[in-house]
């Protein structure tokens, strides 16, 4: 086939070192199986070599094609990654728990890839702990980008490199370069990133967790994921300073990551300040968190206002910023209050941060062309840029982020229309599909948090896998492989 | 003096033309032929045609015995070096340089003798920004200059309905020491001193009897914070400014937006449309209108009857005399007008145009403040070069000044020439017959007509005694 000769053949050689570097990770719970001899030995001991002999295979057979990567190719680049290594990453989960069926384990393996946090799984306490281990590692490795990652360990990706890297970090500017080498970038935002995962699961094993729960546990948070070791989620802990600790890290994965590196490299704590998207990121999730407080407290959902703020506060955070962790059951709260949590999942992370959805800055940008065109109307001749702090946003990104919230909408609708014509109600179609879409995890309805995905059809989890995978790539880079241009010579 | 200009511009003719007046061997040197000749046809000078920053062009103009080198071309950079290679090579004594771009002028170290060697640098966009960005603040004012690095200021009014208006001089103090008690949250010791009169376009030499009618055009001094209660007494006062509206998005038009916009509501009108684009992208609080100055539409569209002060700054003269005309008629209060040509300027002023401006009036005031003998800190060109303000430092001792020791009433002063301020170290004295004069002192005086330069500028110089 020439199409595929012509496109597909060059990555190969690339795509290799990826599912072997992906395949090594698979050491750490191997190794975790291995000591504590948890019953998952068997499943890490095939799934490892195979993985990582797959990748070799490619590595070796890609090299005769090996070539400088264009634009196209980074683009494939990434969408195979994405849906190769979940793939992959379902070995651990198929040969321990054969039952499980294909099309759930791929749900699980994206919904931990992309950080997404919808689980198909019960019983967690009861499972291996190598493999809650490799759950919460698919969120951390995912959460940030694995292409990123391999660009930070691995100087291979030529001038296909930074289309990739582009490709992967959700963000509708993609040009702000920190370091003038894309390598040193992803080197810098990799450092950050462990960095603050070494801090939170300390803070967490001190603040009463074990070591185990602290290191998944951070995993998750860090990827703002919400995978848990607990079928109870964070309220199997029921403490009142982990909950504060894990509601600060989730702020704080919330952000910008390349706000982070710029604070820790200059010491310079005055960039949060300038950063456009945290004050209303803030504002919003707190203000929020306070006023559903208020609501559920006046309705006696809570009967005790310390409660009320507890609950609501930690559920509106874990929600907002797509982590998806639940210490209560807030689908027996109030429609609208669901509904709102759904709301604000929907855009109230940073761009490049590590959380899901339309990203703050679009909503702004967003929110500014609105008022612009408004302007317009009483100035027609005027000159109105659009600004973002101090920087003016150019036409080109403002075109983009509008066609973005049209495929975003259309996407929600086609895909809860697919949901419910297969047989769930329209509730629970609607906010699966925007808990998977925005990676945030548990939906309401059959989906609710008390509840885990399990309910869904085999093509119903399909649907799911895709939605999850469109969210995570910001829908143009996964959409763009489903073009015949794209294919056209 | 023999003096060298580099550049043939718009200020370096105007400056030419200044010195030549003045008496000084010129040499100008241009790129351009056709500059060159029109300014000689003009003047009695020297040119030169070439690279102002080459060596071999500033020797054929004569550096090696110059006295003074002013670099007044539209080059940042090269304005730069010719004052470097002038101090290296040819040991110019005094060096001015025109800077541009304000990136420069943040980092004044770099005109250091060690570096760049400027002794002076000069801004004329800054200048007459600066200029205009007054009458803005004072916009019952036809002219406001700076003394004393702006503690004094020499305001020029036409008399309209104030208190002061049919009264004689001599009441203004009395009456504004009345007010002062009425209103005793004012500072203490409001002053000033009225500094020339123009009736009819002709002087009138101020005396305690003079009486001030309505239509005069009065030049006063007073402390910087005391000009807007002296204004009151000339003048019935206008509502304040608050929105602004320029025509014309060039290097002084943007530079009066960026410096307005963050006290007044500013709405810059510019033809070009990327410029107006890129405008709009540097200018965080202007609104950026892409448009025609002179297009009524347009300007009914953004509301021209109220705006307070109305700027055309193109580089039209034609269109700036249009745009502000066509704004005045359609209700704006006050409009201001950039002119090059000064016989437009002189038709214009007064008339349906409150203020025409003429940009090289507003510059040549700091250039000749370097030029000219005797210690001159500053030196600002009025009524159209006609007359001149000047603050100058009066040095030497009781024997070898004429000045020092004496009081103002016993100095034989041309006549019409006045003595209006003092500033002594770091005090502002508004000066009466009996103040006496010491050393060291800036003394701030008002020229009513250039002739009499000279003879002001031997008062200053200090003498060999009298014997």
């Amino acid at each position: 086939m020439p199409v595929m000769r012509r496109r597909v053949f060059p990555i190969l050689h690339v795509l290799g070192m990826i599912v072997m570097v992906f395949g090594l990770s698979m050491l750490a719970p191997l190794l975790l199986a291995e000591l504590t001899r948890d019953g998952a030995q068997r499943a890490y001991d095939l799934a490892a070599p195979i993985t990582i002999g797959s990748g070799l295979v490619l590595w070796l057979g890609g090299r005769h094609w090996r070539r400088e990567l264009k634009t196209r190719d980074g683009i494939l680049l990434v969408v195979l990654t994405w849906t190769l290594l979940p793939a992959f990453a379902t070995l651990p989960l198929l040969l321990h728990m054969p039952g499980l069926g294909v099309a759930d384990a791929y749900f699980e393996a994206m919904s931990g890839l992309t950080a997404t946090g919808a689980t198909v799984l019960s019983g967690l306490d009861d499972l291996p702990p190598s493999i809650n281990l490799w759950r919460a590692q698919l969120h951390w490795l995912g959460g940030l980008g694995i292409i990123v990652l391999v660009t930070a360990v691995l100087p291979l990706l030529g001038v296909g490199g930074r289309q990739m890297f582009k490709s992967e970090t959700p963000t509708p500017m993609k040009d702000t370069k920190l370091t003038p080498r894309m390598a040193e970038t992803a080197k810098g935002l990799w450092l950050v990133y462990v960095m603050l995962t070494s801090v939170c699961i300390t803070v967490l094993w001190v603040l009463g967790m074990s070591f185990f729960d602290a290191v998944v546990h951070a995993f998750s948070i860090m990827g703002l994921g919400g995978f848990s070791s607990h079928d109870a989620s964070m309220g199997y802990f029921d403490s009142i300073p982990l909950e504060i600790a894990v509601a600060v890290f989730a702020l704080l994965a919330g952000i910008n990551f390349a706000t982070h590196f710029a604070a820790l490299r200059g010491r310079r704590w005055g960039v949060y300040r300038h950063d456009p998207e945290i004050r209303w990121y803030l504002s919003f999730v707190l203000l929020s968190g306070l006023a559903l407080a208020l609501l559920l407290w006046q309705r006696d959902v809570f009967l005790d206002l310390s409660d009320a703020l507890r609950y609501t506060l930690f559920n509106t955070i874990s929600v907002a910023t797509t982590l998806g962790f639940a210490t209560t059951d807030y689908g027996q709260w109030p429609f609208f209050a669901g509904l709102w949590l759904m709301f604000l999942c929907s855009f109230s992370t940073s761009a490049g941060s590590t959380g899901g959805g339309i990203k703050m800055m679009r909503a702004i940008l967003l929110f500014k062309q609105v008022y612009r065109e408004l302007e317009r109307l009483v100035h027609p001749d005027a000159r109105i840029p659009m600004r973002l702090g101090r920087e003016v946003v150019p036409n080109k990104i403002v075109y983009a982020v509008l066609a973005f919230m049209f495929i975003y909408v259309a996407s929600i609708v086609t895909l809860s229309f697919a949901l419910s014509f297969t047989g769930l109600d329209v509730l629970t179609s609607f906010s699966a599909v925007v808990g998977c879409i925005n990676n945030t995890g548990p939906g309401l309805g059959q989906v609710g948090p008390a509840t885990t995905y399990a309910v869904l059809t085999d093509f119903q989890a399909w649907v799911c896998s895709f939605a999850m995978l469109l969210g995570r790539l910001e829908l143009f880079t996964l959409l763009v492989v489903l073009t015949p241009a794209f294919w056209r010579r | 003096m023999k003096i060298i200009i580099l550049g043939a511009g718009q200020v370096g003719s105007n400056l030419a033309e200044h010195l030549v007046r003045e008496g000084s061997d010129l040499t100008v040197v241009d790129l351009e032929a056709e500059k060159l000749a029109a300014l000689q046809e003009r003047f009695d000078l020297r040119t030169v045609r070439g690279q102002a920053s080459h060596p071999s062009i500033l020797r054929l103009a004569g550096a090696d015995d110059a006295d003074m080198l002013v670099a007044v071309t539209l080059n940042d950079e090269t304005n730069m070096l010719a004052c470097k290679l002038a101090g290296t090579l040819f040991n110019i004594p005094t060096k001015i340089a025109r800077i541009r771009s304000q990136d420069y002028m943040r980092h004044p170290e770099l005109f250091a003798p060690e570096h760049f060697n400027v002794d002076h640098v000069i801004s004329p966009e800054q200048e007459v920004t600066d200029y205009l960005r007054r009458l803005i603040d004072y916009p019952e004012a036809l002219q406001v200059v700076d003394f004393a690095g702006g503690r004094i200021r020499l305001v020029a009014v036409k008399a309209h309905g104030g208190f002061m208006v049919g009264h004689a001089l001599k009441h203004l103090r009395e009456h504004m020491h009345l007010m002062f008690r009425e209103h005793p949250q004012a500072r203490t010791g409001i002053d000033a001193r009225v500094a020339a009169i123009y009736r009819h376009d002709r002087a009138i030499v101020p005396q305690g009897d003079t009486i001030i009618q309505e239509g005069d055009e009065v030049f006063f001094l007073a402390a910087t914070e005391h000009i807007r209660a002296v204004m009151k007494e000339m003048r019935r006062s206008d509502q304040g400014v608050r929105r602004v509206m320029i025509a014309g998005g060039g290097n002084i038009g943007s530079r009066l937006a960026k410096n307005l916009e963050r006290d007044y509501q500013v709405k810059l009108i510019e033809r070009g449309k990327k410029h107006a684009e890129a405008l709009s992208h540097e200018l965080e609080h202007t609104l950026v209108l892409c448009g025609n100055g002179t297009d009524e539409d347009l300007l009914l569209e953004e509301n021209v009857e109220d705006i307070d002060v109305f700027c055309a700054l193109t580089n039209d003269d034609e269109d700036n005399i249009m745009a502000s005309l066509l704004a005045k008629r359609l209700g704006a209060r006050k409009v201001i007008a950039l002119i090059n040509r000064s016989t437009y300027v002189d038709l214009l002023q007064g008339g349906e145009i409150d203020i025409a401006l003429s940009p090289a009036q507003a510059t040549i005031g700091p250039l000749l403040t370097h030029i000219r003998r005797g210690h001159m800190a500053v030196v600002h060109s009025l009524r159209r070069g006609a007359a001149e303000a000047l603050e100058a430092v009066v040095h030497g001792d009781a024997q070898s000044s004429k000045l020092i020791g004496r009081r103002i009433g016993e100095i034989k002063l041309p006549e019409g020439v006045s003595i209006g301020a003092i500033l002594r170290r770091d005090e502002v004295i508004i000066v009466h017959h009996d103040t006496h004069i010491e050393a060291e002192d800036h003394l701030i005086l008002f020229v009513p007509n250039k002739r009499m330069i000279p003879k002001v500028e031997k008062l200053f110089q200090v003498g060999l005694g009298f014997f």
